[in-house]
């Protein structure tokens, strides 16, 4: 299959995604079950590498300033400001499309191989709608969520480890973290809003690739490396298109 | 009835299956039998819906044309279908209770005591009472199989499709499953569809026999006609091994 086909492909496949569950009785308790298996188990992930990375922009930030002209609480301002715009949004997002997409296609990609998907198809139930709709609402609705818990996490990093090392006072980073934020709290919707299209991406991508395996063990393996290949680069494409947009 | 018509089937270049046209018999065990890579499967999958038959042919449930209806429209035909996979095809993350309960959740407003009232009746039926809370994980190829018809068999379907039934099983478990297939298509008047390579099946459930050989009906006949038959595509199949030979000898 040709790039175009499988885009064709999808969108067909989102047609399906979105028509109306059979039952809403069974699709509550689905939703909150990939809220859970999506979203809140991917918090200490998220946690970890949040706190360690805003840790690192800020003793980097601080590392490169040695411009005297520069005030020191620059460096809760530039933590903060990359933070919001392109760490925890975009950062955050690519690694969850490895953790969650994986596992997404993975999943669907072995009830296709053993004929599950064919049971539910047999049965008169819309696979494709009973299967994506609650990953795609659940990842799409509440990823936002995780990643406001990033930025706070990245921003407690930077200030640890600047606090630790003696590079400048809380107050001061403090200072630059509130500086400018009448101006550039617009950053912030824009951040949601691309983390809300990225939790789209990921979700319906990796469920794509998952339910078209074709084959045995093999192919499930390879249609989860595609989907999270496929996603990443859905993500970074769909990142520079909305940054045109909104930012610009 | 199922009527099977004037049914082809291509997948790009390849033709898998050649005007087919067949009749199930309703409240009777239908084999479809055949070498491996005939089209069985395939017009099984196109019985059922699960692929698409080519242009002219038409799949027909009791008149219901089947091959021309819209999606919304077959869900309700295949409400009326039960299957058996050859894996079983059962849900892993749902205990043995809810894997045969979810036909009836998604499709019936039954209560919770209602549904678990029908899923013992057919656990019972397939002795498996008191299996509920297992894991499919947890659970033998035999008893997977099972488990397998108390789902299909939960909306007290019309037509019952078994793929392989046997397959992976001992002769012994074989047997079971072969007569639990009858008594069921005898007891609710199913129309069973069975594909099978197992001979043991063939001549012990075998009502109604259709013979595929190169995507095509090659033999129509009944369990006691096979014995008899000089079609040579249907003998060198049936009786490929030497015991088989032996016995074929004997019975002729």
């Amino acid at each position: 299959m040709n790039l175009f086909e499988h885009i064709g492909r999808y969108f067909i496949m989102l047609r399906f995604a979105f028509s109306k569950p059979e039952k809403m009785k069974v699709f509550w308790p689905m939703f909150f079950k990939e809220i859970e298996a999506i979203v809140i188990n991917s918090i200490p992930l998220v946690g970890f590498l949040s706190i360690f990375m805003g840790a690192v922009i800020s003793l980097q930030t601080a590392s490169n300033m040695s411009s005297p002209l520069l005030p020191n609480y620059t460096i809760g301002y530039i933590t903060r400001q990359s933070t919001i715009l392109e760490f925890s949004p975009t950062i955050i997002s690519l690694i969850i499309a490895g953790k969650v997409g994986s596992n997404i296609a993975s999943e669907i990609g072995s009830m296709r191989v053993t004929e599950q998907i064919d049971a539910l198809d047999i049965m008169g139930v819309n696979s494709i709608g009973y299967l994506m709709l609650p990953k795609i609402l659940a990842a799409t609705i509440f990823f936002p969520f995780v990643i406001i818990l990033s930025m706070v996490l990245s921003l407690i990093g930077g200030w640890i480890a600047g606090v630790q090392s003696g590079l400048y006072s809380t107050e001061t980073y403090v200072l630059g973290v509130r500086a400018f934020w009448a101006t550039d709290a617009n950053g912030l919707y824009y951040a949601l809003s691309k983390t809300m299209v990225f939790a789209f991406l990921i979700t319906s991508i990796a469920s794509y690739f998952g339910y078209y395996t074709k084959g045995g063990a093999l192919e499930v393996g390879r249609s989860s490396t595609q989907a999270v290949v496929a996603s990443s680069v859905a993500i970074l494409l769909a990142n520079y298109v909305l940054t045109q947009l909104i930012l610009i | 009835m199922i009527e099977v018509k004037g049914v082809n089937k291509m997948f790009g270049d390849t033709q898998i299956l050649f005007d087919i046209t067949t009749e199930f018999v309703p409240g009777r065990v239908n084999l479809i039998i055949g070498a491996s890579g005939q089209g069985k499967s395939v017009l099984t999958k196109c019985i059922v819906g699960l692929h698409e038959v080519d242009e002219g042919g038409a799949i027909l449930y009791d008149g219901r044309n089947f091959s021309a209806m819209t999606q919304r429209e077959r869900s309700v035909v295949r409400q009326e279908i039960g299957m058996l996979f050859q894996g079983s095809a059962l849900f892993d993350s749902l205990s043995v209770e809810e894997n045969v309960k979810f036909p009836l959740r998604m499709f019936t407003d039954m209560s919770e005591a209602e549904m678990k009232d029908r899923v013992n009746e057919c656990l019972d039926r397939v002795n498996l009472n008191g299996k509920n809370d297992l894991k499919p994980a947890e659970t033998s190829g035999g008893m997977q199989k099972r488990i397998g018809i108390a789902r299909a068999i939960a909306m007290n379907p019309k037509y019952l499709f078994c793929d392989e039934p046997n397959s992976g099983l001992d002769p012994k478990t074989s047997i079971v499953i072969d007569n639990l297939i009858k008594e069921i298509t005898y007891e609710y008047n199913i129309t069973t569809v069975v594909i099978t390579h197992d001979m043991n099946s063939v001549m012990e459930i075998g009502d109604h026999i259709m013979f595929i050989n190169a995507g095509r009906n090659w033999w129509e006949g009944s369990n006691k006609d096979i014995i008899k038959t000089d079609n040579q595509e249907v003998v060198d199949f049936v009786y490929a091994s030497s015991f088989m030979k032996n016995l074929r000898e004997k019975l002729i």
